[in-house]
This record gives C-alpha cells, structure tokens and sequence, in this order.
C-alpha cells in the first residue's frame, strides 16, 4: 500500500492542476464555442444553431472597425516597439557607465497596470490642458493635439501609450540578445577592421533571430489581448473609434447582454491568438525533443 | 559584453568624441520620454486644481499640496461611494497575497514532478499546461462568471482568487519547471537509495536550491494579479473590486468637476507596490519577464 502510494505521489501531485486546466481552459473553451453555435441572448441556449452568430458579428460596423482598430493598432505597436527596443539594446550596449539607471528607466513602465499609464496618458494627450495647451504656451497658438478626441487619430494616441509600456521590455530582451553574441567572432571581425555598422547589420542581427521571434510573439500577444490600455485612455471611444476586439467583447458580454457576439468574438480572438503562437509553440516543443 | 564601443580608428578622435556625444543626447532624450509621464503625474498630483489651470504641463508646483492624495486616498468617488483608493487598495492586497502564495506553491509542486519524477503523459500535461498561458481570457470569460456563481463564488473575493490561482498555474509551473530540470536527476536517485521520499526530497533538497526561482515567480505573479483589471472587472461587485477597477471608475466618473490631480494620485497609489517592488528586486522582475516570454 505504501509503495503504490510512494509510486504514484507525483501523478496525485499534478492530478489537481490537471483537472483544474482540463475544465477551466479546455472545457470552458468548448462551452464557448458551443455558445457561440447558438441563439444566445442575455442567458445561454444550448440548441446549435450553426454560425448565425460570426454572421452577424462579421456584418457588425462595430466588429469591423475592432479589427482594423486591431490591425493598424497590432502593426504600428509591434513594429514600433521592436525597433525602438532594438534601437535602445544597441545604443546602451557601448560601454555606458550609466547603463544601470537608464534599463532601470527604460524598463519601469512594463511594471505599471495598463490602467495607470492610459490614466497618465489620457491626461498628457487631454487637448484642453495637456501637450497642446503647453505647446500653444510657448508661443504655438495654432498647434494642435487632439488625437485621444479625434475618431480618426485616437487609434494612434493608444499606440502611442502602448509603445510607452511595451517597448523597455523589447530593449531588455534584444539586449540579453546581444550580450550572448560570440565575443570573439566580432573581435576578429573588428581585427578585419570591419565597421561597427557592418558587425551589426551582418553578424550580430542576424544571429538574434531567435529573439525576434520571442519578442514578435510577445508583443503580437499583447496586442491582441490589449484591453485594459483602451478602457482606462479612450473607454473605446470616441463613439467606438477606439474598439478593439478585447473591448468589443466584454461590452457584449456584460453591458450588451448579447451572449451569442461576446462568445462568437472570444472564439475569433482565439484563432488569432492560435494563428500566430501555435506554430511557435510547435516549432519549440519539437526543438526541445530533438 | 560585447565590447564593441563605437569606435573608428583612433587616428579620429574627434568623430569619436561627436559619436559618443550623439549616442548620450539619444540615450538623454529616450530617459525624458520615458520619465515625462512620471513626472507629470507627480507634479499633477501636487498642485491645486486652480494652479493646474492656469499653468503648464511640465511646470514644477508652485505651491506643493497633499490635498489631492488625501483625496485619492480616503475621499474621491467610485461612483455613488466616496471613500477613495483604500478599500479597493487593502481588496488588491487582500486577493494579491494568498493567489500569489497559493500559485507559486502549485507551480512549485507542478514543477518539481514535471522535472524529476517524470511519467507516461507528463509531457503531455506540461503542454496542455503551456496552451492555457496563451489563450486569451476573453475565451473563459462567460462560462467562469457562471461557474463563479454556481460555486457561491460570485462578486467575491475568494472568487477572484480563486480565478487568479487557475490562470496563474501554467506561469508557474513553467518557471519552476525551468528551474528544476537544470538540477541534476542523479540527486533524487541518490536520495531514493538513501530512503526518501518525495516530499522529503522536495523539502530538504529541492526548496533550499529555490530561493531565486520562488522570488522570480512571487515578483510575476505579484505583477501580473495586481495590475490585473480584465478579471478584476468582470468578476466584482461594488466593494469587491481591486484597486485598478476602482482607479478607472474615479477617473472616468462623469459626475462633479474632474480632478486632474486626484486622478494622478490615485494613479501612482495604485502602481506604487509594483514600482516599489520593480525599484527594490529589478534583477529578478526582468529574469521573470524574459523568462515568461522567451520560453513561454
């Protein structure tokens, strides 16, 4: 008796994790799905019903303004975000004396709450006492910064705060990505008397692709989940100018009271989600296996 | 260290001492764009509602004043309540501290049998772990409010808890995971000969070795539930919500005259635990962060 217990201790170690993942991510991912395959309204139904609920959400001005919200937003965070944070990894990795304080400043905003830094950005954008009011006082009277009120630009004032968060932790992963470059390749290429932009360009940035796809898949991550960042700046508006997918949902799920969109729109966030990390999961596991 | 200064042949030293001119004011002008809104939010925060209309942006307060934090503290309005930040702060301490606890423990236990003592199907149960760090939560969002409310749970704080435990294990297990399988397997077979058992050896082998890795784990867990709104949002009611719920109501609440300065109060009250925390062990919160995204 004892021994059977000592033999299967680890699997009665890990059994309630496995229970708890199997019914609260797996099987509640079936649930939504399901629900999504339904009328739902304000409470769930359980009679499929096919894929009413992606035609409607499909046909939604208000869906499709989030995924294009979604695309320019994704692009612009993600593209900016890495070359600045490449752009910072390199500038702080020649022999700085005081790289300690600056990666500490760089890199501070990624511990704020996204609701602490679209607060602060919401009040440095506000056009009536924010940058604008202190650019029209310096002598700039017709300057004007209104993006977070203009349907048009406020998609750019949330990639903007995005890239304030975001972009540190990009520079402390190409950083760690650069100090791991082979030392003696780049010296015998500065011995060739190579220049420092040609050792970048041609050995060190390439041998950090693995870092790029880290940081893309973080950040694309991010980006699709993005939420709280839109709620504190925008609340998704103006109107729903600012509506991202993550928005659009909860406002289905707990102000509209439309069960079938919310579900049918978590199941579209999902497959982007899957699209995207899937193949890198894969790629990693099997890596790791050989 | 790579060593590699920007450096043309010495023959130049003036292009060199330009070069590394240029490189400061970047590196200057990159620190001011990330501490501005810092520093607005502090000076915001010390001035009167009076001298924030009148003055600019950037400008240091004339006339320091504590009212607003006051405020923010203990009298700015959720809504209908006004007691400002502190209930919902002690709520995000009083959920933070035993989902922290609890999930490092799991990942921990989580860990040490996926790394030492593996079976048929651990290797399966570790990827299913890993896919759920990666959904995205919206997709459990529905079916855990109901399950939240057939459990009692509902609006509760132990619910809350309860949600950030589930959703925190694939974090955890994989960090301390990580950890363990770099430990040598010849240990546990020794110590078996020797007559131990599993948890003995967990406890007098393996938690020595896990001080580093535990302050990793606790830091991330710390962060991620204390800036968490998504759950916090959805699964409270009125006077359960964490401190990020109860931030963006003061903020956004349309009634009465918006107070630039209680807001940015409140806003650095709410992130001051994980700033503190990020000033005090940056060492380990960024191990974290690149281990959490480079591996996981």
């Amino acid at each position: 008796m004892t021994e059977w217990l000592e033999r299967h201790v680890p699997k009665m170690v890990l059994a309630p994790s496995f229970v708890a993942v199997l019914i609260f991510v797996y099987g509640f991912i079936i649930w939504t799905a399901w629900v999504s395959l339904t009328r739902s309204r304000l409470l769930p139904k359980y009679e499929i019903e096919g894929f009413i609920q992606y035609e409607r959400l499909f046909a939604s001005p208000r869906w499709d303004t989030a995924m294009s919200n979604l695309v320019v937003f994704g692009v612009l965070f993600i593209v900016i975000a890495m070359v600045l944070g490449l752009l910072l990894a390199i500038l702080l990795d020649q022999n700085i004396r005081t790289e300690g304080a600056l990666r500490t400043i760089y890199l501070y905003p990624m511990a704020l709450s996204m609701i602490v830094t679209g607060t602060a950005w919401k009040w440095i954008m506000n056009p009536g006492l924010g940058i604008e009011n202190m650019v029209r006082g310096w002598g700039f009277e017709n300057f004007s910064f209104d993006w977070i009120i203009d349907p048009d630009m406020a998609i750019y004032a949330v990639v903007i705060a995005g890239i304030w968060q975001s972009s540190g932790f990009v520079m402390a992963l190409f950083l760690a990505g650069l100090r791991s470059v082979d030392g003696e390749i780049i010296k015998a290429a500065q011995v060739d008397g190579i220049p420092t932009w040609r050792i970048y360009s041609a050995i060190i940035i390439p041998s950090m692709a693995p870092i790029f796809l880290s940081a893309f898949i973080v950040l694309a991550h991010l980006a699709i989940k993005s939420f709280d960042l839109v709620i504190a700046l925008t609340g998704g508006g103006p109107g729903y100018a600012t509506d991202l997918p993550a928005t659009y949902m909860y406002a289905m799920a707990f102000s509209r009271g439309d069960i079938g969109q919310a579900a049918s729109s978590a199941m579209v966030m999902m497959a982007v989600v899957f699209a995207i990390v899937v193949p890198y999961l894969y790629s990693e596991l099997r890596a790791k296996r050989d | 260290m790579t060593d590699l200064a920007l450096s043309p042949p010495l023959s130049r030293p003036w292009g060199r001492l330009a070069l590394r001119w240029l490189l400061f004011t970047l590196l200057g002008v990159f620190a001011l764009f990330y501490l501005m809104p810092l520093f607005v939010m502090v000076t915001t925060s010390l001035k009167s509602l009076e001298e924030i209309r009148t003055g600019s942006l950037i400008a240091f307060p004339r006339e320091v004043t504590f009212e607003a934090w006051k405020t923010a503290w203990s009298g700015a309005c959720t809504g209908i309540q006004c007691e400002g930040l502190r209930p919902y702060f002690w709520n995000s301490v009083v959920l933070a501290i035993p989902a922290v606890l609890i999930s490092t423990f799991v990942g921990a236990m989580n860990g040490y049998v996926i790394a030492q003592w593996r079976f048929r199907g651990a290797n399966l149960i570790f990827s299913l772990l890993l896919f759920g760090c990666f959904i995205p939560f919206q997709v459990v969002l529905l079916p855990m409010a109901r399950m939240l409310g057939i459990l009692g749970l509902a609006g509760s704080i132990p619910g809350l808890i309860f949600v950030h435990v589930i959703y925190g294990i694939g974090f955890t297990t994989l960090f301390f995971r990580n950890y363990y399988v770099t430990i040598p397997s010849e240990l546990v077979k020794a110590a078996k000969v020797d007559g131990a058992g599993f948890f003995r050896i967990f406890w007098s082998i393996f938690l020595p070795l896990s001080l580093p890795i535990v302050v990793v784990t606790v830091i991330w867990q710390f962060t991620q539930i204390w800036n968490d709104f998504l759950f916090g949002v959805s699964f409270s009611q009125a006077g359960t919500q964490p401190v990020t719920v109860a931030l963006n109501n003061i903020v956004n609440s349309t009634t009465g005259v918006k107070e630039y300065n209680v807001d940015m109060a409140a806003a650095i009250i709410a992130a001051l635990p994980t700033l503190i925390v990020y000033v005090v062990a940056g060492k380990y919160f960024i191990r974290g962060l690149t281990a959490g995204s480079v591996k996981g």
